[in-house]
């Protein structure tokens, strides 16, 4: 059985011009191809400074590539977001692609439990039904009941980026791009993790990541994807 | 999809100064767009001339109204546009003391946008009016007191409330926490949030504070000397800015 391909980069490019420090041009990716199957997760290795981040922030569209297409597939169609629309990034992103960043971004007032929850409210769901869920799960990741109500503004390092993974796990993403989800974890909130992300590939979503733990990259990838620092053009 | 609004080549001149040049844009239903730069670019040009509050020099806004119809809003009478403004859009000013009505109640400055509508039955406004003021976070034991009373934070909740309670389709906002204590203002950055997302509103909002425009707008222009300079989604913009422009603004915000 051939898994569907997911997401496909083809020749991807990223370099950013820096108009106010000299003209500078850092190169960061250069002609890349990838392509992620369902129920996959590929772990990007190498050093820092190789450009892990900055790939996953080009295939979320939050960074634009330079050159190269990446091709998602999108429901019943594929879309390349280098060339979408604003309205087809977003809709992508409610529906198809996810993203868990190394830090939660605060809203100020807004609580921990709202934060997890709205993903599930920006889909349609009720409420209730969507509190009863983001409750679930940050118990599940341990997160005590009794911050639920609290903005996570005040939440220790590890507070904060288990409701971030709560945030980024908690709707069904077909793709998801993970950024470093562990680093500030213990062993036994990295093993709810890696139980998560098990879950998540079972039911078929396709799983992108940097780990920079040796212990969690193996338990979680089925494949590494080494990449390597360019050299300043 | 189909947008609400679409603004085609919009300029506004001031004699032969540039007010905004040649400025386009779709705003989609449910959607909030914020227009940044730094005084002087334009964006308030631009938003009063997308609101029909002035007169563009040249180019077009066309408007889809609630039964399906597009509206050419540049040639609308001037009792069609109050019209308009009366029962289909909301405009939040930067000044509240600018939007509110300075010598009747709390109470009836929420409640008179409904009257403007037909609503007469005085009861009913009056639990509707206690019911924004809860939902704005104000007393609504101060529902008779005049609102030169109120600090200038809860003026500004109350102008929501008197802009909201019709529930427009569409929302102009001019700096709406421009000019507040920084905790005011998270307090209303966060209840426009909510109420933007539980009414559905579609909104432009003009300011000059790029954290505002990542808290609340999906999409995001960038406007310096009048002209459009650089558009996209809000996180695009502020996490790999293209534009000269952008990139000095985006590097001149102090984080804490």
């Amino acid at each position: 059985m051939t898994a569907a391909l997911m997401l496909e980069l083809r020749d991807l490019s990223k370099s950013f011009q820096l108009h106010h420090l000299h003209d500078a041009r850092l190169n960061v990716l250069r002609g890349l191809d990838l392509r992620l199957h369902a129920g996959e997760c590929v772990a990007l290795s190498g050093p820092s400074g190789a450009g892990k981040s900055t790939l996953l922030r080009v295939i979320y569209a939050n960074y634009r590539p330079t050159l190269g297409a990446v091709h998602v597939r999108h429901g019943e169609r594929w879309l390349d977001l280098a060339k979408a629309t604003p309205h087809e990034v977003l809709d992508v992103r409610r529906h198809t692609l996810g993203y868990v960043s190394q830090f939660l971004r605060v809203i100020p007032r807004v609580p921990a439990l709202d934060i997890v929850a709205e993903p599930l409210l920006q889909a349609g769901m009720d409420e209730q039904q969507a509190r009863q869920r983001a409750g679930d799960l940050l118990r599940r990741l341990n997160v005590p009941e009794r911050l639920w109500p609290l903005p996570p503004g005040t939440f220790s390092g590890g507070e904060q980026q288990r409701v971030n993974i709560a945030r980024g796990l908690i709707a069904r993403r077909p793709v998801l791009l993970l950024d470093e989800p562990t680093a500030s974890l213990d062993a036994q909130n990295r093993n709810i993790v890696a139980q998560l992300l098990a879950e998540a590939r079972a039911a078929g979503s396709a799983v992108l990541g940097i780990f920079h733990d040796e212990d969690m990259r193996d338990r979680v990838a089925t494949r590494l994807f080494p990449m390597q620092t360019l050299e300043a053009a | 999809m189909s947008a609400l609004l679409q603004v085609r080549g919009v300029s506004r001149l001031y004699g032969s100064r540039i007010g905004c040049e040649d400025v386009s844009f779709d705003l989609h239903p449910g959607e909030l767009l914020c227009i940044v730069g730094e005084s002087g670019s334009g964006k308030s040009t631009l938003l009063n001339t997308v609101a029909a509050q002035l007169a563009p020099s040249s180019g077009s806004v066309q408007y889809r109204q609630r039964h399906g119809g597009w509206l050419d809003v540049g040639g609308l009478s001037e009792a069609d546009r109050r019209r308009l403004a009366r029962e289909e859009w909301g405009f939040v000013t930067q000044n509240p003391r600018d939007g509110l009505r300075l010598n009747v109640s709390a109470g009836a400055n929420v409640a008179e946008r409904l009257m403007a509508l037909g609503q007469r039955n005085y009861r009913q406004l009056r639990d509707i009016a206690r019911g924004w003021l809860e939902r704005v976070e104000i007393d609504p034991t101060r529902i008779d007191d005049a609102p030169t009373s109120f600090s200038g934070g809860m003026q500004q909740r109350l102008q929501i409330a008197r802009t909201l309670v019709t529930q427009p389709r569409l929302v102009f906002m001019d700096e709406p926490t421009a000019g507040l204590d920084v905790s005011v203002q998270a307090r209303i950055l966060d209840l426009l949030r909510r109420l933007v997302n539980e009414l559905g509103l579609a909104a432009v909002m003009v300011t000059h504070d790029l954290a505002v425009a990542r808290l609340l707008a999906a999409r995001t222009m960038v406007m310096q000397g009048g002209r459009v300079v650089e558009t996209g989604l809000t996180d695009q913009i502020l996490d790999d800015p293209q534009h000269p422009y952008t990139q000095l603004l985006v590097s001149s915000v102090l984080t804490t």
